[in-house]
C-alpha cells in the first residue's frame, strides 16, 4: 500500500474560475452574440492538414497520430502519408476550386520545403497557411529545453516568411502538443492565433507573455482521422457527422449569434478517390444553405476580433 | 490479504421468483439521467496508483477536451433536457461549486439532483487512509449542502477509483446510495458494516464515455442503442419494474454532431406513458421503503469457490 500525502487533499485552485491563467472561464451561450460578414450564420472553416512524417521518426514523447507503425524502415505508412501531399491534395483542390471553398491549409515547414509546387498552387489560390511546425517528428512537449522549442519555432516561421506575398498569423502545433512555453513562443513570434486548444465552438482571448492570441475552435471530433481511422465509421457515417455538426450550429446561430463550422481535415484520407465524394457531398449540403461564409482562419478571427 | 469478491451483495437471479417491483403510478421503467459534471485539473498532484493525464504537462487535448463540457456542451445538453422536460442528477465533482457556480445554479434552478462524484476528477481515491476518505465524503457532504442546499444521498467514486472500505463509508456517513455496482437491471442492497446503501443501476454500457470513447459508436448509432435498451426494459418492466439510467458527459454528448441522435432517443424515452422520470434519489427512496427488506430475504448467499 502505498501512502497518499497530506497535500493531495489540499486544493490550491479551487477558486472561481480556472485553474490556471492562460484564459478565462466564459459561458458560450451567455456571451456576446458576433455578427459575421453579410449577416451570415456559419462561417464555414475548411482546413486540411499537410504533414510530413520524416521514416525514421523517433516519436518523441509519442507518436502522432499518423505515425510510422512497423519496423523501420516503414514503407508502408511512410508512403501513403505521402500521398496526400501528392494526389490527395491535389484532388481535394479541384473540389473545392470548384466549390468556391476558401481554404486554410495547415502546413509543416518540411512539406513547404521539400514540394514548393504544393505551397506555390495554395498561395495562388488564396489559400490561408497555417504553421503546423516543422515536420510530424518535431513536437513541442514540455521536457524539450526551450532554446530548442524556440528553435523549432523560428525555423518553422522563417520558412513561410521568406515566401513573398505569404503572411503567417495562425499556428497549429503538430499533434496540437504543447510545451508551457509554446503559446509564449508562438505570441513572441507574431503569430496570432493558434488552434490546438478543443475546448470551444467559437474564437476566444488567452494570455500568452507577448500579449493576447485567440484560441480557435479546431476540433478533434470533426475531423477525418478521428472519425474514419480511429473509430473505423464508413465515409457515409463520416458524411452524415459533419452534417448534422453543421445543422446543430446553423440552427443555434439563429438565436444565439454566428457560429464556426470548423472541418480538420487529412489529405492520405480524405483524398482517396473512393472518400472524397462523401466530404463533396457534406459540403454541398452546407453551401446549400444561405447565411453561409466559406472563409479562412485569419478572415474568422479579424472579423471576431473586430466585434470583441 | 485482498478481496476475491468484494462481498457486497448475494446473489439474486433474474427469474419470475424475484420481488416485484411496483414504481409509482404503474411505472414499468423508473429512468434517470446522470449528467457527470466535471473538473479535471490541469495540473493535479499524482497518486502513486494512477496519473491525470496521458501526456506531460500540459496535455493541451487532454485538458481542453474535457473544458469543452463546461464552457460549450452542457449549456446545449440542458436545452435538450428542458425540451424533453427531463430532470438530470448530477454526479458532481463538488469543486464546480466553486470553479463553475453558474453551471451549479442552472441544475439548481431545475429541481435537478446532486450526488457526489467527489472532489476533482482528477483526484483518485485509490490508496487512501479511512480518515483521508472520511473527509473527501465529508467535503462532498458540505459542500453540496453549502452550495445547494441538498443532502448528500448518493455516490459515484471519482473516475471510479476506491478502496475496500469506500462503501462501508459513504453508507456509515449517511449515504443511501450508490451507483458504482454494474451486477444489475434492478436496485440491490448493498451489504455494508453500518447504515443503509442500495445499488441503483448506473450502467457502463449506456454511458456515453463507453459508448464513444471506448466503442466508439456513430452519434446515430448511440441514439438507437439507447431506444433498444429502454424498449427491452419498458417491456421488462410490465412483469416487474426495471431501471434505466443514461450517465452523460458534457463534454461528449454536448458536442453539435451528437446533440440531435441523443435528443431524439431521449424524446422516444420520454413519450411513452409508463415511464417514471426520476432522479436517483427518489429511485433509491422509493426502492428502500418498499421493496429493500423483500429483496434481502430472497438473495441466496454465495457459495465458496473451489
Amino acid at each position: 500500500m502505498t501512502g497518499i500525502p497530506p497535500e493531495y487533499l489540499q486544493y490550491r485552485a479551487r477558486k472561481y474560475g480556472m485553474d490556471h491563467d492562460r484564459y478565462d472561464w466564459s459561458i458560450l451561450p451567455r456571451r456576446k452574440k458576433v455578427e459575421w460578414p453579410g449577416g451570415a450564420r456559419v462561417a464555414l472553416w475548411v482546413m486540411p492538414a499537410l504533414e510530413w512524417f520524416p521514416i525514421d521518426m523517433k516519436g518523441k514523447p509519442f507518436k502522432p497520430p499518423g505515425a510510422m507503425q512497423t519496423s523501420y524502415p516503414d514503407l508502408r505508412h511512410y508512403t501513403l502519408r505521402d500521398y496526400g501531399n501528392r494526389v490527395g491534395i491535389w484532388r481535394m483542390m479541384r473540389s473545392f476550386d470548384r466549390m468556391g471553398i476558401r481554404v486554410t491549409a495547415a502546413m509543416n515547414a518540411a512539406v513547404a520545403t521539400r514540394y514548393p509546387a504544393l505551397l506555390e498552387a495554395c498561395v495562388a489560390r488564396g489559400w490561408e497557411i497555417v504553421a503546423n511546425g516543422q515536420d510530424m517528428d518535431h513536437l513541442h512537449y514540455e521536457g524539450l529545453p526551450v532554446e530548442d522549442e524556440r528553435k523549432q519555432v523560428a525555423t518553422t516561421l522563417e520558412v513561410f516568411r521568406r515566401v513573398p506575398g505569404l503572411k503567417v498569423r495562425g499556428w497549429l502545433s503538430p499533434a496540437k502538443s504543447q510545451s508551457k512555453a509554446t503559446l509564449d513562443l508562438v505570441a513572441a513570434s507574431g503569430i496570432e492565433y493558434c488552434c490546438d486548444w478543443v475546448n470551444d465552438d467559437m474564437p476566444y482571448a488567452m494570455r500568452t507573455a507577448h500579449g493576447p492570441l485567440v484560441a480557435m475552435p479546431h476540433p478533434i471530433d470533426i475531423d477525418d482521422h478521428t472519425i474514419l481511422i480511429q473509430n473505423h465509421h464508413s465515409d457515409d457515417e463520416f458524411r452524415d457527422q459533419l452534417c448534422d455538426q453543421f445543422d446543430c450550429l446553423y440552427e443555434e446561430s439563429a438565436t444565439q449569434g454566428g457560429r464556426v463550422m470548423a472541418i480538420s481535415l487529412h489529405p492520405w484520407i480524405t483524398g482517396q478517390p473512393y472518400r472524397i465524394g462523401a466530404l463533396e457531398q457534406a459540403l454541398r449540403h452546407m453551401l446549400s444553405r444561405k447565411g453561409v461564409w466559406s472563409a479562412t482562419g485569419a478572415e474568422i478571427m479579424d472579423a471576431w476580433k473586430a466585434q470583441q | 490479504m485482498t478481496w476475491r469478491d468484494p462481498g457486497l451483495y448475494d446473489y439474486l437471479p433474474y427469474d419470475e421468483k424475484r420481488p416485484r417491483i411496483t414504481w409509482p403510478n404503474g411505472a414499468r421503467v423508473a429512468f434517470w439521467v446522470a449528467p457527470n459534471i466535471e473538473f479535471y485539473e490541469i495540473d493535479p498532484p499524482r497518486n502513486p496508483s494512477r496519473g491525470a493525464w496521458a501526456k506531460p504537462h500540459p496535455d493541451v487535448v487532454g485538458y481542453s477536451y474535457r473544458d469543452y463540457g463546461n464552457r460549450a456542451g452542457f449549456w446545449r445538453m440542458l436545452e435538450a433536457f428542458d425540451r424533453c422536460g427531463m430532470r438530470g442528477s448530477v454526479s458532481l465533482n463538488v469543486a464546480m461549486c466553486e470553479h463553475h457556480p453558474e453551471v451549479i445554479e442552472a441544475c439548481a434552478q431545475r429541481g435537478w439532483e446532486f450526488y457526489s462524484h467527489g472532489t476533482y476528477n482528477t483526484r483518485y481515491m485509490f490508496g487512501m487512509t479511512e480518515e483521508q476518505e472520511r473527509e473527501v465524503i465529508r467535503d462532498s457532504i458540505d459542500t453540496i449542502r453549502k452550495h445547494t442546499g441538498q443532502r448528500l444521498d448518493g455516490w459515484l467514486a471519482p473516475a471510479l477509483t476506491y478502496t475496500e472500505r469506500t462503501l462501508d463509508l459513504v453508507a456509515d456517513m449517511g449515504l443511501t446510495y450508490v451507483c458504482d455496482l454494474f451486477h444489475d437491471d434492478q436496485p440491490s442492497p448493498v451489504k455494508t458494516r453500518t447504515g443503509t446503501l442500495v445499488s441503483i443501476p448506473y450502467s457502463l454500457e449506456m454511458n456515453d464515455v463507453i459508448a464513444y470513447n471506448v466503442n466508439l459508436v456513430s452519434p446515430r448509432a448511440y441514439g438507437d442503442i439507447i431506444k433498444r435498451q429502454f424498449d427491452r426494459l419498458y417491456e421488462e418492466g410490465e412483469h416487474s419494474g426495471t431501471v434505466m439510467c443514461i450517465p452523460l458527459h458534457p463534454y461528449l454528448v454536448g458536442w453539435p454532431y451528437r446533440m440531435k441522435a441523443f435528443e431524439d432517443a431521449l424524446r422516444h424515452v420520454t413519450g411513452h406513458d409508463k415511464v417514471w422520470l426520476a432522479t436517483g434519489r427518489e429511485i433509491a427512496q422509493h426502492f428502500i421503503s418498499h421493496h429493500m427488506a423483500d429483496f434481502a430475504r430472497a438473495s441466496h448467499k454465495v457459495g465458496a469457490a473451489p
